[in-house]
């Protein structure tokens, strides 16, 4: 229940909030149903959670923490009511409840898969409101598409401030975070030792796009550009000794 | 050589009480000295090499120990038994299936973590297991020792240290493979981390219950569904629907309680074990640098690399010339006492002919031409080949190949077609797909192979000049990447990368170098000469009753209106498709004379050397093709042989006309 609150708060600020405004508490209740008082309470625990900024009597606008947040409800939101009337075609009166139920069960996988099924839209197509971009790490629409329609996979986690191995200078060491590329590369790098949390060396790297070399549990691997970029590590900042 | 056709591949129960016959099988990473323990356990003449992936087909061989017949087979060199290619489907498969009486698992000391990730593999598959330490002089070089006895007590199997090459520890070895044959033992279970082995114990009982009459142990096919693996799955779907299901579920379950995919949480779980039993076995591990690092930084220096490689594939070809061409110079001058060839003999005497310029003229051809070339190549390919120096060149030029739709590992297969392109293209093995297999393959058929390097010494080194020799190598190597280019837009599709290890150095062995020589030449001596020496006195006799001369003239046009080439060319050509020798010798033997200078000009002789370098594949290269690549893509490779060569000698022709 809690989840959703939140959920449903941060979306109906971020409805609300034109031109980074401050929204006001009224205007929240209005839109969720809900009393003031009950309103009020509720966004000060959203302002100590770090979601939003709150100051009594003058409204409320959402921290970087919560915009992501409300962004991903929202974009899961208008997802799903696309899904449900372009694809189904349910009466555009209906869309809008149904999907406020749904996006809190849809799971962040099944909103990517949802996103390449729609064929990556930018708006709704009932009132033209934009779909938020995914917050997953591809730099555009068509990397996401080219890195599915080739069959990729990925294992690791992504955290920020990755670093491929590609580019990395020799003698720099970092942490394997995660990797991506068709089942079988995958299954045969982590094969070599290069499994998520691994610690690596990069020994140096061939001219003219070559190859890079690592070291990795006490062998010497060399891995082709391709996949080299396609690993990605946390870098660690002093390049330490052994 | 010992090596013979197991007559009871399965190595039955019955003959093991007998104590009589027992198979064995070499398992473990690619390059660990599995194939020296091979030959040394069983005083075979198996290829060795420095670099992954030569054992591309398991060899066979035997030896007695102890009143046991052993049969001992050699595995390829895998990392995992997953489903990456068609080796570790193959070892595995043995291993699970064939049931030999004993695993010799063979793990590099150096590397001794990365080499227990495939060892707990076949704990996995409850395989009778011994492992031996190869290289352990190597690893204390590196400064790291290793706790024999620790490692014996983690494991619970017998851990034999061994330097192959020297032989040491080899006796040991059989030793204990045969206690751990007859006593049976099965290696006790090593457990991964609790929640990862529940899920399995759930899975290995689901399949229990089901009973599904698969060969493999219940517990390695809970592990494989868990991990996806694409193979067990479908075996395991064909059989019960229900343990499809739940492997799915539990993998289900373990992947959203991870946040990670199955196979990427396995393969983890075995290198963390992999990892502590290395650690608590390892003694001392002070990475010391080694003269191989020096050797390493000059080989992949980002300048002085390229030389390296640009030495080494030059290198192989001068060396092969100019010792060639000596020791060529120095075996004619011992049998110049008799004068083999007369012209004279032809029209007068047939049989005397046929015997004289035909057999004897066979002979000579051949310890002249072939013996000079053939041994000091295959010399320099053992030492390079067993040096490691072939991995840092496939390093170097990976991003060169890429423009070829092939990655650095393919050059290896190409550089020994500089041998032979029969073993050459067998090494395409080690090339992940079929369509880089293909194309490896098809810029092999182009690779001046030792037959037409004695084509291009005999015909233009002799007689033209050696730069010109020299020369058509460089044409010719730039013929194949322009090729490889075409035939890479031809075949669309996208190349896998690189993954490749970078094996260590090593100081080649005398004994591996010279044994590895003689096994090739050996080849060559027993297979080739009498061919030689037969087709040789064919030829002679063909041309005495005059079967050649319609042949030449109906392939005139092409010999001469379009190549510029002598009549007699369209002959040599057509026999030339057995051997590419042939080219020269059928001239010999037709001209009757050495001295083929009295019958082309030099833009001929280099014309005929160049188209014959490029024309077609020989027999036995397209015998090869079509096992590995099937009829259809083996007559398109010749059809495009053809073609290259016919434009490319034409324009040779009128261009060198033109200049000369």
């Amino acid at each position: 229940m809690e989840q959703k609150s939140t959920q449903d708060y941060l979306k109906a600020i971020y409805g609300l909030a034109r031109n980074g405004d401050l929204v006001n508490t009224s205007e929240i209740s209005q839109k969720l149903d809900v009393a003031p008082a009950s309103v009020t309470e509720m966004l000060k625990k959203l302002a100590q959670d770090d979601y939003i900024k709150y100051s009594p009597y003058h409204g409320s606008t959402l921290t970087k923490k919560g915009l992501r947040e409300a962004q991903h409800v929202a974009r899961k939101h208008r997802l799903l009511e696309k899904f449900l009337s372009d694809v189904l075609h349910i009466g555009k009166d209906k869309v809008h409840t149904q999907a406020c139920q749904m996006e809190h069960a849809l799971s962040d996988e099944a909103e990517e898969s949802l996103c390449r099924l729609l064929k990556h839209p930018d708006t709704c197509s009932d009132d033209g409101k934009t779909i938020p971009a995914c917050d997953l790490p591809f730099s555009s629409c068509e990397e996401c598409i080219k890195l599915h329609d080739k069959g990729l996979e990925e294992v690791g986690k992504r955290n920020k401030d990755l670093t491929p191995i590609r580019e990395l200078k020799g003698g720099k060491y970092g942490k394997i975070s995660f990797i991506r590329g068709e089942h079988k590369v995958l299954q045969r790098l982590l094969d070599m030792g290069l499994t998520p949390g691994t610690r690596i060396k990069v020994v140096k790297v061939a001219p003219m796009n070559g190859p890079v070399e690592v070291s990795v549990r006490g062998s010497k691997l060399a891995l082709g550009q391709d996949i080299a970029c396609n690993v990605f590590v946390e870098v660690e900042s002093i390049d330490s000794e052994g | 050589m010992s090596c013979h056709p197991s007559a009871n591949p399965n190595g039955s129960a019955a003959d093991v009480k007998d104590g009589k016959h027992l198979t064995f099988a070499l398992a473990g990473n690619a390059n660990v000295g599995k194939s020296v323990i091979f030959n040394q356990l069983t005083g075979s003449n198996q290829i060795i090499g420095n670099w992954p992936g030569k054992t591309v087909d398991r060899a066979e061989g035997t030896l007695s120990f102890e009143g046991h017949e052993i049969t001992v087979i050699d595995l390829p060199g895998i990392y995992s038994f997953s489903t990456f290619s068609m080796e570790e489907l193959v070892s595995r498969d043995y291993v699970a299936l064939e049931k030999p009486d004993a695993v010799i698992n063979v793990v590099d000391a150096s590397v001794l973590e990365r080499n227990l990730f495939f060892t707990l593999q076949l704990f996995e598959m409850q395989a009778p297991l011994v492992l031996c330490l190869n290289q352990v002089d190597v690893a204390k070089s590196k400064g790291i020792i290793i706790n024999k006895e620790k490692l014996e007590q983690t494991l619970g199997v017998p851990v034999v240290f061994a330097v192959a090459t020297r032989g040491d520890g080899i006796y040991e070895l059989v030793g204990e493979a045969v206690n751990v044959a007859i006593q049976k033992t099965k290696p006790k279970h090593l457990k991964y981390r609790k929640d990862l082995e529940e899920k399995i114990e759930k899975l290995k009982q689901i399949i229990e219950k089901e009973n599904l009459q698969l060969q493999y142990p219940p517990r390695w096919i809970a592990i494989k569904l868990l991990e996806g693996d694409s193979e067990i799955a479908k075996m395991v779907a064909e059989k019960s629907k229900v343990t499809a299901d739940s492997a799915k579920v539990i993998a289900q379950e373990l992947e959203s309680r991870c946040q990670e995919k199955c196979f990427s949480i396995i393969a983890s779980e075995r290198y963390a074990l992999a990892s502590s039993i290395a650690a608590s076995a390892l003694q001392q591990s002070e990475v010391k640098s080694t003269f191989s690092d020096k050797l390493e930084w000059v080989t992949t220096h980002r300048v002085l690399g390229y030389f390296t490689s640009a030495g080494v594939i030059a290198g192989l070809l001068l060396w092969t010339f100019f010792i060639g061409n000596g020791l060529s110079n120095l075996i004619s001058s011992g049998l110049s006492f008799i004068k083999p060839i007369d012209p004279s003999l032809s029209t007068s005497q047939p049989i005397l002919a046929i015997i004289l310029n035909g057999v004897w003229g066979g002979f000579n051809a051949g310890l002249t031409l072939i013996i000079p070339f053939v041994i000091p190549f295959y010399l320099l390919l053992a030492v390079v080949e067993s040096s490691g120096i072939l991995t840092r060149v496939a390093f170097m030029m990976d991003s060169a190949m890429h423009k070829m739709g092939l990655h650095g590992k393919a050059l290896i297969p190409i550089i020994l077609g500089y041998g032979c392109s029969v073993p050459a293209i067998h090494a395409c093995k080690i090339m992940e797909t079929r369509r880089e297999r293909l194309l490896a393959a098809f810029a092999i058929t182009f690779a001046p192979c030792s037959a037409r390097t004695i084509v291009l010494f005999g015909m233009v080194g002799l007689f033209v000049g050696i730069q010109w020799a020299l020369l058509l190598y460089v044409v010719d190597i730039a013929i194949i990447f322009a090729l490889g280019r075409i035939a890479m837009k031809a075949m669309p599709g996208k190349s896998t990368g690189l993954i490749m290890e970078m094996s260590s150095f090593k100081m080649p062995s005398m004994k591996v170098v010279l044994k590895q020589t003689w096994t090739r030449t050996k080849s060559i001596i027993y297979v080739v000469f009498p061919v030689y020496i037969v087709g040789s006195a064919v030829i002679q006799a063909l041309y005495y009753y005059n079967v050649l001369t319609p042949v030449s003239n109906a392939l005139s046009p092409l010999t001469v209106g379009w190549l510029g080439l002598p009549v007699a060319a369209g002959i040599l050509l057509i026999l030339g498709i057995v051997r590419k020798e042939f080219v020269l010798l059928a001239a010999v033997a037709i001209f009757g004379t050495t001295n083929l200078a009295l019958y082309f000009s030099s833009v001929q002789l280099v014309v005929i050397a160049l188209v014959a370098m490029l024309y077609i594949p020989c027999i036995s290269t397209i015998a090869i093709l079509g096992k590995e690549f099937g009829w259809k893509a083996t007559a398109a490779i010749s059809l495009s042989n053809i073609a290259a060569a016919m434009l490319i000698g034409g324009l040779a022709f009128r261009l060198l006309t033109l200049f000369h």
